[in-house]
């Protein structure tokens, strides 16, 4: 027995505080809002229980179709923006040169700010008023050049779109950085004196060796986009019109401006359900689940 | 015999401890209290009444305008609330007053008339439900005027639109000289309101709102709303408010920089749009260079074009969950609105809703414009308070959310009215 819980390695019991703390702020909650979700509550008085009226309003909600339509293309756009660039970038910045260094704690500052002070940055730079590129039209005499670019309906999602990949391709870099690190030298040597050369390299050992990497930082932009909403909320507020209201943006709108709680709780299990699908889901595909290890060594 | 020491003991220290906590309460007899409100102008008449008051020591805590709506709203939620909180009176409190957490200031304003009568009667109506009364005023009134730059008038040889004919022609000529008309902070939504409520006003006049605020069914629906709101898609069509009010965020530092550089040559703004000028462009007014006028008339309309829109003031509020209203009631009756008060106020162009200062307001650097304001406040008709603060807080925030897609024109003045009509 004794040999046996060994092999195991640790004690499970290691794992409870863990999962009281996760009990206590997450679990308890969630049961909390599937509650909420059944009932007419402002969040000051107490709530009345209404059946299905949230549901059936969730059903048939514009706005927050419009919503889920604004969350889902800012997961897809995100991964397409993002995964490319950072797998790029990290690839470069494994590499020992001094240069690549120095340039990999560059890129790596957005990392290090909170999502709020990069909304205020953006949001200042962008500003049509007073900001650099207003600035910069000004003075190159271009008034003709549109600076309203949070204003433009059409162009509001693309610009939060861009602002999301600046905050977040520092930290997808770094996962492929460490990915690309761990490959060993010898697989490179090898393919060197065959002939190989730098592109096909990169395609036939770096990518095929970097696949849990790539699975790891895709799970993380795709279920990562459905909980944005500070840097969304700073920026542009939802607006102009609805075109950047994403979903964890209308559940807040509906919860704490609208004073509606039981429908913002409808969308928050929405929300939960969602994110816990595509992660299921996605280790399923990918077969990340089964923890293979796809190289000597790692 | 032991035992009974051991007791005896434990008692002698349990008393001597309570008589020391007692002793140690008794010197720091002084109740705290917390005081919640928001960034704006009138910040350093609040803190300064906080300050120099003795009987209590009064905490101000000041945030953001926004988020302020929601943190009190969860403090009082939660049941956790500070004793005293800056709101809005109207359908904002109503909702906290019928959840029971604001106390009742009746029966305090009725034991001292001296006290109740210190204030108008149709201000303190903001925030009096039901015949009770849940709200002080802590600020001047707050019309809504049209502020304009007297130097950019005269560069470009016109005169301030005193009708709807006027404006229009004034839209055009600024616009063709590289001006912007109307500086206009439509990120921020709650600007759009302001032209809104005085164009329904000058077109139906006041009954147009007092039906859709009174619940009657379709008031929404009526032609004079939609007129108004075809009139409203007309001045962004003209290029009123320029191409980037949608990307601009309504900020005092902002506009009142816009409106000092005359970038903008006008700004329909609340009346403390005055004290952002006095800080961020002080020059405009130092050179009579600010002006201001009531909205312009429509004609046809059935409005009175000396009617106001506005916010008749702001308020304080106790909270029910206060360990000591007494002491908080007894802050903001000595405090608020006292002699040192008003004169503080009347130093940021404001206009306290108190009676009996009309001589004090015309002396001072501010005079011209807050007898101004007195005078129009006094004359007007009818004193339209915001009305996303006279509505439900669901209704409000479609409201804003529907006039932000009419100024977009992502919608039709009719499809706005019909959406409107839905919303509870």
């Amino acid at each position: 027995m004794r040999a046996d819980r060994k092999r195991m390695g640790a004690s499970p019991l290691l794992a409870l505080p863990a999962l009281g703390l996760f009990a206590i702020f997450a679990l308890a909650p969630m049961i909390v809002v599937v509650v909420l979700s059944f009932t007419n509550y402002n969040g000051i008085s107490s709530p009345h229980y209404t059946g299905l009226a949230n549901w059936s309003r969730f059903l048939h909600d514009s706005t927050t179709h419009h919503a889920i339509w604004i969350s889902l293309e800012i997961m897809v756009l995100s991964w397409l923006i993002q995964t490319p660039i950072a797998l790029l970038l990290g690839v470069f910045i494994s590499g020992r040169q001094r240069y690549r260094s120095v340039l990999a704690a560059v890129y790596f500052v957005p990392l290090l700010f909170s999502a709020a002070a990069i909304g205020i940055t953006w949001k200042n730079l962008l500003d049509p008023n007073f900001g650099l590129l207003a600035n910069l039209t000004h003075r190159l005499h271009m008034s003709w050049f549109p600076v309203s670019w949070l204003g433009n309906p059409g162009l509001a999602l693309y610009m939060i779109i861009f602002i999301i990949a600046w905050q977040f391709i520092p930290f997808h870099m770094l996962l492929y950085q460490a990915g690309a690190r761990q490959i060993p030298h010898s697989i490179y040597e090898a393919a060197e004196i065959d002939g190989a050369g730098r592109v096909r390299q990169f395609l036939r050992i770096t990518l095929p060796l970097l696949r849990n990497t790539i699975v790891t930082s895709s799970v993380l932009i795709l279920v990562g986009s459905l909980t944005y909403f500070d840097l969304v909320f700073i920026v542009t507020g939802g607006g102009p019109g609805f075109a950047t209201r994403l979903l964890p943006l209308d559940m807040y709108i509906n919860g704490f401006e609208r004073t509606d709680m039981g429908y913002a709780s409808a969308i928050s299990v929405v929300l939960v359900a969602a994110a816990l699908t595509l992660s299921l889901l996605l280790i399923r595909i990918t077969g990340f689940g089964r923890f293979r290890s796809s190289h000597e060594g790692a | 015999m032991k035992r009974h020491t051991v007791i005896r003991a434990a008692v002698v220290t349990a008393v001597a401890l309570a008589a020391l906590t007692a002793g140690a309460t008794a010197a720091s007899k002084k109740p705290n209290l917390v005081l919640w409100t928001i960034q704006r102008t009138e910040n350093a008449v609040e803190t300064k009444a906080a300050k120099t008051y003795k009987p209590a020591n009064v905490k101000v805590q000041i945030f953001a305008n926004d988020p302020f709506k929601q943190k009190i709203k969860i403090a009082l939620g939660s049941g956790n609330p500070p004793d005293m909180f800056m709101n809005w009176g109207g359908g904002g409190l109503r909702q906290y007053v019928n959840a029971h957490k604001v106390l009742d200031l009746t029966p305090y304003l009725n034991a001292d008339k001296a006290w109740k009568n210190r204030f108008f009667n149709n201000v303190l109506q903001t925030a009096a439900f039901n015949g009770k009364y849940y709200g002080i005023p802590n600020v001047g009134m707050q019309p809504v005027l049209l502020f304009y730059n007297k130097a950019v008038f005269r560069a470009h040889s016109l005169t301030p639109p005193k009708t709807w004919a006027d404006l229009l022609s004034v839209v055009k000529s600024l616009k063709s000289a590289g001006v912007t008309p109307f500086i206009l902070g439509g990120q921020s939504k709650w600007p759009d309101l302001m032209w809104e409520e005085y164009l329904v006003d000058r077109v139906g006049g006041p009954e147009a709102f007092n039906a859709i605020a009174a619940g009657k069914k379709d008031a929404w629906l009526n032609p004079d709303v939609i007129k108004a709101n075809t009139m409203l898609q007309q001045l962004v069509d003209a290029g009123a408010f320029g191409s980037n009010f949608s990307s601009t965020t309504y900020d005092g530092t902002v506009t009142a920089t816009l409106l000092g550089t005359g970038k903008g040559a006008m700004e329909l703004m609340g009346n403390w749009e005055y004290g952002a000028v006095l800080q961020n462009a002080p020059d405009l007014i130092k050179n009579n260079d600010l002006g201001w006028m009531n909205f312009p008339s429509v004609s046809g309309g059935k409005g009175n074009a000396k009617d106001i829109a506005g916010n008749t003031s702001n308020f304080y509020s106790i909270a029910k969950k206060s360990k000591n209203p007494a002491a908080a009631v007894a802050y903001l009756k000595k405090q608020i609105m006292s002699k040192t008060y008003v004169k503080g106020l009347i130093a940021l162009g404001n206009i306290p809703p108190v009676k009996g200062i009309a001589s004090q307001l015309t002396t001072g650097s501010n005079a011209a414009f807050t007898t101004w304001c007195y005078k129009l406040v006094n004359s007007a008709p009818n004193f339209q308070h915001s009305w996303d603060q006279v509505l439900s807080p669901n209704a409000a925030n479609s409201l804003l959310s529907g006039l932000d897609q009419l100024l977009l024109k992502q919608i039709t003045p009719e499809q706005f009215s019909a959406a409107m009509n839905k919303a509870k």
